[in-house]
């Protein structure tokens, strides 16, 4: 392995992790908060880089631009929040339908598969070319999210959301409108990964119709990394979503690693799929172990 | 308080599972009526309280809470007239949620929830002086996730959960079936302190006779989804266990099967 090489690859794979993380902070906030394994995800990606790069190429300021990919990511949130909800569609076919139809909407926005934008002519937020910016412009994105969340999963909307995650019934029971929480939920997560999706396109250059491939594999290998590494040290929520964005961080380091092993990029799908498959594999298989062991232990509602 | 009027529930319709869970189902209860019920599996019993919880709409019929028909409304919305506590200790409460949080969102039960912080100060001192009362040191742990509590904390905090935001009715469907007898004995009581303290209109499905007979005021036995015995006042306070058997096989023209009803 070239060390020097990976070295120098290492900030670029911070700035990657950065930017992941937000949309792994998405998925945190479906697969953990809300119980829902949301695949809108890998569509959802590419749709607020398309509106983002377009916008800009339109000339529009680039922060309107991020406002609006945020904007797009929740109306693609709300088309799967609407399948499951009020058509009954099961949770992961409404991700996986908003996710196919999205291609054609993606491409219908971006006019062909790929549109490319140079940090040349434009004036964009961040960019591969200038490192320690990108680095401290997603870092900056990932506070300013990470502080209005905990915010906002502490009012009393938010703890309903929660507590739909938690216990549906119950929620019900308590007079929460579980249905309106999902769909609620749904849109910041996609919302996030719209603005994840923004970042990306301009960080390295052009949205391509394929760039949300695999996304939610990222976000989840991210979201449980955070978990497993931080979990125990990390109780408080804004710190949880602190270690989702470490397990990001770590995510596209690994990759950096692998690929300095000498791995082409074609392999990392298949490296991103065993990551994920192992660390869901390890809270399993301890389960159960622990539950052969504890049966004599009996009933734990004593 | 409340009516029900002629439900009736079939699930699986056309099916060879179909199951006619309610069958032309009638009670009108009082303000004040503490009510248990008894029969035995597949009698109707959680299904009347899910019925009226709106879990899923009924077939047919009419459910009228304090004059108001909720037959239409879905089931977080009647939650504004409706403490509930089920057989499941793990059902009534969010795991994940710390003790306060769940108080929290209990004393929201039937408020629009908006963007105003989820829990007030003076609400926790509320919270701790109510946990104090139900004696079993649940005030200094607040903090705590429900999910570190017993079964039978968790059925008394999720009673204290119901009965918060004060109901028009309260549901107890075999809320301590699931307890060890000693910690039955003890949720039980506290329910009938609650019920007493706040002048409680309450169903309570018991699979227990002679519990059915000590609590309440009012005794109704099901079978075949609807009511076939109904018995108050006087009459109820001089029941015996033989009596309410006797009583079975005659209105039903069955002996009684439940061993649990009995043993239990």
């Amino acid at each position: 392995m070239n060390v020097m090489a990976l070295m120098k690859a290492l900030p670029g794979s911070v700035a990657q992790g950065l930017i992941w993380g937000l949309l792994a902070i998405g998925v945190y906030i479906t697969y953990k908060v809300l119980d829902y394994a949301d695949l809108t995800v890998d569509g959802s990606l590419c749709t607020g880089g398309a509106v983002a790069v377009m916008m800009m190429l339109g000339g529009y300021n680039p922060y309107i631009a991020l406002i609006c990919a945020a904007v797009a990511g929740m109306l693609a949130g709300l088309v799967t929040g609407v399948f499951h909800v009020a058509f009954g569609i099961p949770a992961i076919l409404s991700g996986i339908l908003t996710q196919l139809g999205l291609y054609s909407v993606n491409m219908r926005i971006m006019g062909k598969s790929n549109q490319a934008i140079s940090v040349d002519k434009y004036n964009l937020i961040l960019s591969l070319r200038d490192i320690p910016k990108a680095v401290m412009v997603s870092a900056i994105c990932c506070a300013v999210v990470i502080i209005i969340l905990y915010w906002f999963f502490g009012t009393e909307l938010g703890r309903g959301i929660r507590a739909t995650g938690n216990n549906e019934n119950m929620s019900r029971a308590q007079g929460i409108n579980t249905k309106v929480m999902k769909v609620i939920g749904l849109m910041i997560s996609n919302g996030l990964v719209g603005v994840a999706g923004a970042l990306y396109a301009q960080y390295q250059g052009n949205a391509d119709v394929n760039m949300g491939r695999g996304a939610i594999v990222i976000g989840l290998a991210a979201v449980i990394i955070g978990g497993v590494l931080f979990g125990k040290i990390f109780h408080n929520f804004a710190f949880r979503l602190v270690g989702v964005i470490f397990g990001a961080i770590l995510y596209f380091v690994v990759i950096t690693i692998v690929l300095q092993l000498g791995l082409e990029t074609t392999d990392l799908k298949l490296v991103s799929a065993l990551i994920v498959a192992a660390f869901l594999a390890v809270p399993y298989l301890k389960g159960q172990h622990f539950v052969k062991n504890g049966k004599k232990g009996g009933k734990a509602n004593a | 308080m409340l009516e029900l009027k002629e439900i009736y529930k079939t699930f699986n319709p056309n099916s060879p599972s179909e199951k006619k869970a309610l069958n032309g189902l009638n009670l009108t209860l009082e303000q004040g009526d503490f009510v248990t019920i008894i029969g035995g599996n597949g009698a109707g019993k959680s299904t009347m309280l899910n019925a009226i919880s709106g879990v899923w709409p009924i077939d047919s019929g009419e459910i009228i809470i304090d004059g108001v028909n909720v037959t239409k409304l879905p089931e977080h919305k009647r939650a504004l007239y409706l403490g509930r506590v089920f057989q499941d200790p793990m059902t009534g409460t969010a795991a994940d949620m710390e003790i306060e949080e769940n108080l929290a969102l209990a004393y929201r039960r039937g408020q629009s929830r908006g963007l105003r912080w989820g829990i007030t100060q003076k609400e926790r001192g509320e919270y701790k002086e109510l946990l104090k009362t139900l004696d079993l040191g649940l005030e200094t742990r607040l903090r705590a996730k429900v999910g570190l509590l017993s079964g039978g904390q968790r059925q008394a905090l999720t009673l204290l959960m119901a009965t918060l935001k004060k109901p028009k009715l309260l549901l107890l469907d075999e809320h301590t079936a699931a307890l060890d007898p000693k910690t039955a004995a003890k949720v039980l009581e506290l329910s009938d302190r609650i019920i007493a303290e706040h002048g409680l209109t309450a169903l309570m499905v018991t699979h227990n006779m002679k519990d059915a007979i000590a609590h309440g005021n009012r005794l109704i036995m099901m079978s075949d989804g609807r009511i076939i015995l109904d018995i108050k006042g006087e009459e109820k306070k001089k029941l015996t266990v033989e009596d309410l058997l006797q009583k079975f096989s005659a209105a039903s023209g069955s002996e009684f099967v439940s061993d649990r009803a009995l043993l239990g």
